[in-house]
């Protein structure tokens, strides 16, 4: 009799105990990146965005991050991110859409793990899945007002972009900053090359080099190939307007904004959607509305009609004036 | 540069810019060109690029050491005759497969550069390295003074070193005992000549100048290293050798070829060059050095071609 | 002068080196975890987890294999018909892409039976024809091969992006306005079959089997395999004996291609189910790697495969579990790479010293490594 009851209060301390264990012990959030952390783009804003949310939280002990960078392989992705979910993190992330099939080959195997995918729309409902998040940037805006701000800087009226692929983010923002600049400067000439690679940083410069003996003296681009653009921009005393992440840190002289995407409140959103047992179903965007998009400026001084132009702008789009259109019309 | 838009500016423009990109691809390609007229086929030159790049800009930049550009230079080429040495022992000693080992020491390059580079930098390293160097009174010279006498310090190296080569390969002995090794390592071998050696001797160079070729992309004309920048450009080079029928000014003419093609294309982007009114894809318009390169050799194909006859053959004293 | 290295296929030293050399090489690399402030017992024992520990990871270790084992039977015959093959990234993307093109045109009306071999096919030829290209340059012109290899890739990733930012785009991606590049998804009949779900093992695994085998046996069991392997091992020889050497050397990068092909069309029908930019990436040349391993040849091939894909599916374990930069797995592959290559010498002095000694048994099968003939 004594030792049944023994048993029963070790066992009910146990219980007690795990409850207050599962309240205590990091959230677990891994996340899947197809180029580095450091790429000054699209890894790095993110992987920045995760640590705001940790420092937040209260450090390590709230909030466990672990990562894979360099994930370009879509089949190895595919294999990191189950291994992921099968190590029990409680969110996985995979940052890219090219690892949407994957996903959704994954979620349905892994229903109490909460997955999240960019830039993307689908949360799976069409496929009975409840613990998708997506996300996605209406990179179009921040990149309207980039090229308004352009359009206006622009002595020479000639305006360089630097695009890796025409595809995707870098797609929407391109096609954006072409409209922003044509509207604030209609004599703005546009040039826009593509290098067809996200990481060949020569090419980016070759490209850079070009639209400067062409006669640019404002340049933008995306992805992580863009530094040697940035640099050679700078070498020839002209300006750079950046996007995804802070560009003026190390080209202080040259970048005059950079349009940011603010992770943090999504990342945050979806963390505690998941901490309340909702493991999916919400697409985000990250518009200058919700303060998913934010600019960010650089050392160098902004005449104050520029500036002036860039604010009507945001505020046109903020107030749902102006709809930046995703596609160019030819 | 200035900014204009006449046939001439344009063609000044390309000219200038090619002769600059031509840079890393001549240096290279130069020093495969000595490892393969001694019969080694190094496949490992990107590799061995993107330490060059890193390690060279790495020790300049205030994330490093802050040190002279020249040093950074000196330092890519020890670590790229390190790397030389690396293959050199795997393939001339150890007689391994040369193909395969050059992969292997791509990957490992590959690797360990991306490595260091997330480890001791943390980050993209930008570095003011080594610049342009306008010629006195040449330079000002209307059309070629800005085409040629305005490039980088390195531009004027690579460049000098396809007549370095040619005297170095025709005129030497050791030129001479190289090309005997390439043809004919038993021949040469029986007149007294040490194989091993010689074919030490032009992977250790080929490794340095692979690595100065790295750090011309990145102290010299981009003035950054970011994750993997040298983005295939080192299969390019060894690919360069084979057109150029390993005959360094030919080699020069397929690094010229390239390059062109490639800011021709550019230029095409730039201009929204159309055909008939329809935009040309971008990803077209970048394939064309490419497929340019592959018609050119075949319509300036040189019936006498002077493969090393022991090109990618481990030798080894009687065994034939 | 013709160098040949012959191996005994019985010799059990020459299948321990290859792991001497990958001990030696992971020894080495315990040291750069040291580096890194990492424990290398833990590092290697996540890595041996992530390849092996459960069933579902083995499936995973099988399933990466793969398309790296079509990939090597066909280097193999590439290097054992003369030529070199760095082409393998650019047949793949063709192989996939063709399939991609052809499977999302044709639809759902065809029932499985007849729609996937079809599609197996169509990377195949496709494939085929993207290596019969530098093949026939170099019977016809003397472009070298590795130079027409290398820009045919170049020209194959540029291809493959014009299209899926272009006409294969994803209709989806249009109206959604995300315009990704990325294919429409699959039809369901053409996904190969999955072998042991949850787990992503799927049918191509028999494919990949039986590729292995018949080029096997038509390398040492045909006339026409015979053949290929003459002009490989002696140029003029094969000539001298009224051998056709630039048809067998189009056949040699043909055959190869196609392999490299029919990879992507499995890759694509099996795992992605759709055509992706980053579909692939370094299989061309860690393919070689393989081949290299398994002593080029086809059945060598095999295990070479699967031990790769365990390579990587335990290195990328090692680096979740650990946090090491991903770098470091490329690192570490490199040296293996290189040890295991120079393991290789070795080898070869024990065979050629017994080849000395003994009689040699016709009946032996022989492994010989075929380096490129000069003109």
């Amino acid at each position: 009799m004594k030792k049944s009851l023994l048993l029963l209060l070790v066992l009910s301390l146990l219980a007690f105990g795990s409850f207050a264990n599962a309240q205590d012990g990091p959230f677990r959030v891994a996340i899947v990146m197809p180029s580095s952390i450091t790429d000054i783009s699209w890894s790095q804003s993110i992987y920045e965005g995760l640590l705001e949310v940790q420092a937040a939280m209260g450090g390590e002990s709230a909030l466990e991050i672990a990562y894979t960078e360099g994930m370009f392989d879509v089949a190895a992705a595919a294999d990191t991110l189950r291994g992921y979910a099968e190590d029990g993190y409680d969110l996985v992330i995979a940052h890219g859409t090219q690892y949407g099939t994957s996903l959704f080959d994954l979620a349905p195997d892994f229903p109490e793990t909460s997955f999240a995918w960019g830039t993307a729309t689908d949360v799976g409902t069409d496929a009975g899945l409840t613990n998708i998040f997506a996300y996605e940037a209406s990179a179009e805006q921040g990149g309207y007002v980039n090229g308004v701000m352009a359009g206006l800087m622009t002595e020479s009226n000639v305006i360089g972009v630097v695009g890796p692929v025409a595809a995707g983010d870098a797609l929407l923002y391109v096609n954006g900053f072409v409209q922003g600049a044509k509207a604030s400067n209609p004599d703005a000439e546009v040039l826009v090359a593509y290098t067809g690679s996200f990481s060949d940083t020569q090419a980016g410069t070759d490209v850079a080099n070009t639209h400067i003996a062409a006669g640019a003296v404002v340049l933008t681009g995306s992805s992580q190939m863009v530094v040697g653009a940035i640099e050679a921009i700078q070498s020839a005393g002209g300006y750079w307007f950046g996007t995804q992440s802070d560009q003026s840190v190390e080209w202080p002289g040259a970048v005059v904004v950079s349009q940011v995407y603010n992770w943090a409140p999504t990342l945050s959103d979806m963390i505690q959607k998941v901490q309340a047992g909702e493991l999916g179903g919400t697409a985000y965007n990250l518009t200058l509305e919700n303060g998913g998009q934010t600019f960010v400026f650089g050392k160098v001084a902004i005449p104050a009609d520029v500036l002036a132009a860039a604010g009507q702008a945001s505020a046109d789009i903020l107030s749902g004036e102006l709809v930046v259109a995703r596609e160019l019309s030819e | 540069m200035e900014g204009g838009r006449t046939l001439i500016d344009i063609l000044v423009a390309v000219s200038a810019l090619t002769l600059a990109s031509a840079t890393p691809f001549l240096y290279a390609a130069l020093g495969e060109l000595f490892a393969q007229r001694s019969g080694v086929l190094n496949l490992g030159v990107e590799g061995i690029m993107l330490m060059g790049a890193f390690t060279s800009i790495y020790v300049i930049s205030d994330k490093g050491f802050s040190a002279h550009p020249t040093v950074g230079l000196l330092v890519a080429m020890v670590v790229g005759a390190l790397r030389g040495l690396l293959m050199a022992v795997v393939s001339v000693t150890l007689q391994a497969e040369q193909g395969i080992s050059g992969i292997g020491l791509t990957m490992f390059g590959l690797g360990t550069s991306t490595l260091l580079f997330r480890v001791l930098a943390g980050g993209v390293i930008v570095a003011g390295g080594i610049g342009p160097l306008h010629i006195p009174v040449l330079s000002d010279l209307p059309v070629i003074g800005q085409v040629l006498f305005q490039q980088n310090v390195l531009t004027y190296g690579a460049f000098a070193l396809v007549p370095i080569s040619i005297w170095l390969l025709n005129r030497t002995t050791w030129g001479l005992q190289i090309r005997a090794v390439g043809q004919n390592p038993t021949a040469a071998d029986a007149m007294g000549v040490n194989v091993a050696r010689v074919r030490y001797s032009t992977v250790i160079l080929g490794g340095a100048l692979a690595g100065v070729a790295g750090a011309s992309m990145s102290i010299g004309l981009t003035g950054v290293f970011q994750d993997n920048m040298t983005a295939g450009r080192g299969f390019i080079a060894v690919a360069l050798v084979y057109f150029g029928g390993w005959s360094p000014w030919k080699v020069m003419l397929g690094a010229l070829l390239f390059s062109a093609a490639n800011n021709l294309q550019i230029w095409a982007q730039v201009l929204d060059v159309r055909i008939g009114g329809a935009a040309i894809p971008p990803n077209l318009l970048i394939m064309l050095p490419y497929v340019l390169t592959i018609i050119v050799l075949i319509f300036a194909r040189d019936r006498q071609r002077r493969e090393p006859a022991a090109l990618t053959k481990p030798f080894e004293r009687g065994e034939n | 002068m013709k160098q040949h290295k012959q191996l005994a296929e019985r010799d059990p030293v020459a299948l321990l080196a290859p792991v001497v050399a990958v001990l030696l090489a992971l020894i080495l690399g315990a040291f750069i975890l040291l580096a890194l402030g990492k424990n290398p017992i833990e590092a290697y024992g996540s890595m041996l987890n992530g390849a092996f520990g459960d069933e579902g990871r083995i499936y995973n270790t099988i399933t990466r294999a793969i398309p790296l084992l079509l990939v090597a039977v066909g280097i193999c015959i590439a290097f054992r018909g003369g030529v070199i093959n760095i082409g393998a990234e650019g047949q793949l993307l063709i192989g996939a892409i063709t399939v991609t093109a052809v499977t999302v045109a044709i639809g759902e009306n065809l029932p499985p039976l007849i729609f996937i071999p079809l599609a197996l096919i169509v990377g195949f030829c496709a494939g085929a024809l993207w290596g019969a290209i530098p093949g026939y340059l170099k019977a016809r012109f003397s472009v070298n091969e590795i130079l027409s290899t290398v820009m045919m890739n170049q020209i194959a990733i540029q291809l493959v992006l014009f299209l899926l930012t272009g006409p294969l785009i994803d209709p989806k991606e249009i109206e959604l306005g995300t315009r990704l590049a990325q294919s429409a998804r699959l039809p369901e009949a053409v996904g190969l079959m999955r072998l042991a779900p949850p787990s992503r093992l799927h049918a191509g695994l028999f494919v990949a089997l039986i590729a292995a085998v018949v080029v096997y046996l038509l390398l040492w069991r045909t006339p026409l395999g015979y053949r290929v392997r003459a002009v490989g091992q002696n140029k003029d020889a094969a000539r001298y004996a009224g051998i056709p050497v630039s048809l067998y050397i189009v056949l040699a990068l043909t055959l190869s291609g196609g392999l490299a092909g029919l990879a992507g069309a499995v890759e694509v029908t099996g795992v992605t189910r759709r055509m992706v930019e980053g579909f692939a990436v370094g299989y061309g040349f860690s393919g070689i790697v393989v081949a290299l391993f398994g002593r080029l040849h086809p059945i060598g091939a095999i295990p070479s495969a699967f031990f790769f894909g365990a390579l990587l599916t335990g290195a990328e374990q090692m680096q979740r579990t650990i946090q090491v930069p991903s770098a470091t797995i490329t690192a570490l592959q490199g040296l293996v790479v290189l040890f295991v290559v120079s393991s290789d010498v070795w080898v070869r002095r024990r065979a050629s010293r017994r080849a000395a000694q003994a009689v040699r048994e016709p009946a032996a099968v022989e492994f010989s490594i075929a380096a490129p003939e000069a003109k």
